[in-house]
């Protein structure tokens, strides 16, 4: 199962303010930590909404905003694309990240849409097809 | 908290620390089935005491402990054991719970090495492979007995004795907690990914229906790797399985199609192909490379991947590339496989004849003697080159044999086609 995992802004982050060296140092720890149990996809930390812009849509009109954006906590400043064995996995990697400086914050959690939650389905005999190819080929040295 | 939401979270913790724990304690008493039992104690502890005290800060942590403490309890009680256990026992005893942050970073690259040791172990040789793939993926995989049989279709007791007498032959051979060194090295790896990707092909072949634990095993192949590269970073042959398994996953969403048909890689909808995945493939294939000397066959297996990957539409792709780079793997693992599919790869960088020329060296191969795609490949060859009649004869002789209906049918349908270009 995948999630994305989104650190909501804080008045520190949307203005621009560096993370102590502290949280760095940490921060850097922790995606290690993720990377070495082998479910860290992806992650990114994001300019402040002040870099941002918005695009709105109503019907065939475009709207274009530019940032900054007013309600911070909503906002999203960085995220992560994991990959685990379910929710209360995803939870208990979030509460791990570290938090040495005391902040409020807040750090949502989503899955992502997977394969099989479109349903495609093998037939029997496709499945059989399938796994004869492989178990033919895999060994050998060819791919598909 | 409701009890089936904290036996949930302790799933969840179990599948993050139970690698660690075990092998953290199989360092300490040299026995993988004894760790494992202490670990259980472990798990049975926070079954009983979580519910009640909630989930501690450092799970891993508690989870040591007790394990570490049970450890000293079964030294104690049994006088079989070393003197040198007694000791270890001992110093044990007295270091804190929670250990000062320097002690915690070497800690640290213990739990690292400890981690790896466990991998060699589970993965031993003198295991048949069926034992090894049960351990390593309840090991290391932290995955219930229960689910490693749904996930292999047998039933739970067969997978919970294959564990058993797997753990029996490693203490009776005394197999060493240690990583394998020098000469003994490459082929202790290469047992690791066979098992590895073993798993990963029992998931990538049987996408299917009413269990999703056996899709799953994708991604717990796919885990395992990656902590695997971790772990051995500088083994090129990790990093190339890692990116080999990558690639393949990034093609699960393109290779069904709407009635459950399967879609072969030529003519799967690119654009369904996860890209996030292809880029971890691609950047794990360059960390193979990169460590230099010649590539070795799950590396060039994964360049293979890597050129149709890269290739926006099936037009586009660098079939002289894979051609040279299958010509690689026939010096790696020799097989008429691998040059039945170098055929392939010929064909469509110089030609179908080409192609022929290749496949003809082929026909009186023992091991292709039942392989219905030999006389498939080359019908398609003298069909292009506009030998019908002999095309029809390939094809039909193909379509004999295969047991699958659908293929059957398609390999006929191809058939009556030349025998009608033939009239014509």
């Amino acid at each position: 199962m995948r999630f994305m995992v989104m650190i909501k802004a804080n008045a520190k982050s949307e203005a621009g303010v560096m993370p102590s060296e502290r949280l760095l140092t940490e921060m850097g720890k922790f995606n290690e930590e993720l990377v070495k149990a082998g479910v860290l996809l992806a992650g990114e930390g994001l300019h402040p909404s002040s870099k941002g812009t918005r695009v709105r849509f109503s019907g065939s009109s475009r709207t274009v905003i530019d940032g900054p954006f007013p309600e911070t906590k909503e906002l999203v400043a960085g995220f992560w694309l994991i990959q685990v064995s379910s929710k209360e996995e995803a939870i208990e990697w979030v509460k791990r990240i570290p938090n040495p400086d005391g902040d409020d914050g807040e750090v949502e959690i989503r899955q992502v849409f997977d394969a099989e939650d479109f349903g495609a389905e093998f037939t029997t005999e496709a499945r059989a097809l399938e796994e004869r190819m492989r178990s033919e080929l895999a060994s050998r040295g060819t791919s598909g | 908290m409701t009890a089936p939401d904290i036996h949930r979270t302790i799933d969840a913790v179990w599948r993050i620390e139970s690698a660690k724990l075990i092998a953290g304690l199989t360092r300490v008493v040299r026995d993988v089935g004894l760790a494992e039992d202490l670990a259980q104690d472990a798990l049975l502890a926070a079954l009983e005491q979580w519910p009640k005290s909630g989930v501690p800060d450092n799970p891993g942590a508690w989870l040591m402990a007790i394990g570490k403490r049970r450890a000293i309890d079964q030294m104690r009680r049994n006088p079989m054991l070393d003197r040198k256990h007694a000791e270890i026992g001992h110093d044990l005893e007295s270091k804190q719970a929670s250990p000062e942050p320097e002690l915690a970073e070497a800690l640290d690259d213990e739990v690292g090495d400890d981690l790896l040791r466990l991998v060699f172990i589970a993965c031993h040789p003198v295991l048949s492979t069926e034992a090894r793939v049960a351990l390593t993926l309840r090991l290391l995989g932290g995955l219930t007995t229960d689910e490693i049989a749904r996930a292999f279709l047998v039933p739970e007791p067969t997978i919970a004795q294959r564990i058993v007498r797997a753990k029996k032959t490693l203490a009776d051979k005394k197999v060493p907690f240690e990583v394998p060194r020098g000469a003994e090295l490459a082929a202790r790896v290469s047992s690791v990914l066979e098992v590895i990707y073993l798993i990963f092909n029992e998931g990538y072949s049987a996408t299917s229906g009413e269990d999703w634990v056996r899709p799953n095993l994708c991604q717990d192949a796919l885990r395992l790797g990656r902590i695997v590269a971790e772990l051995a970073p500088n083994e090129p042959e990790v990093h190339g399985l890692v990116s080999l398994m990558e690639i393949q996953a990034s093609r699960l969403r393109a290779r069904v199609g709407p009635s459950g048909e399967p879609i072969v890689l030529l003519d799967q909808n690119r654009s369904k192909w996860d890209r996030l995945l292809i880029q971890r493939g691609l950047a794990a294939l360059e960390r193979a490379e990169s460590l230099g000397g010649a590539l070795g066959p799950f590396a060039l297996q994964a360049a293979i991947a890597a050129c149709h990957a890269r290739a926006r539409t099936a037009d586009e792709t660098d079939w002289r590339r894979i051609a040279s780079l299958y010509q690689a793997l026939a010096q790696v693992t020799p097989s008429p496989i691998v040059e039945l599919n170098r055929a392939v790869a010929v064909s469509m960088a110089d030609g179908p004849a080409a192609g022929l020329a290749l496949v003809d060296t082929l026909t009186s191969e023992p091991t292709l003697a039942k392989y219905h795609l030999l006389p498939s490949v080359r019908g398609d060859f003298l069909r292009k080159l506009g030998r019908f009649e002999e095309a029809r004869v390939e094809l039909e002789r193909a379509a004999s044999m295969t047991r699958n209906a659908r293929e059957r049918e398609l390999l006929l349908e191809r058939a009556r086609a030349c025998a009608e270009s033939a009239r014509a």
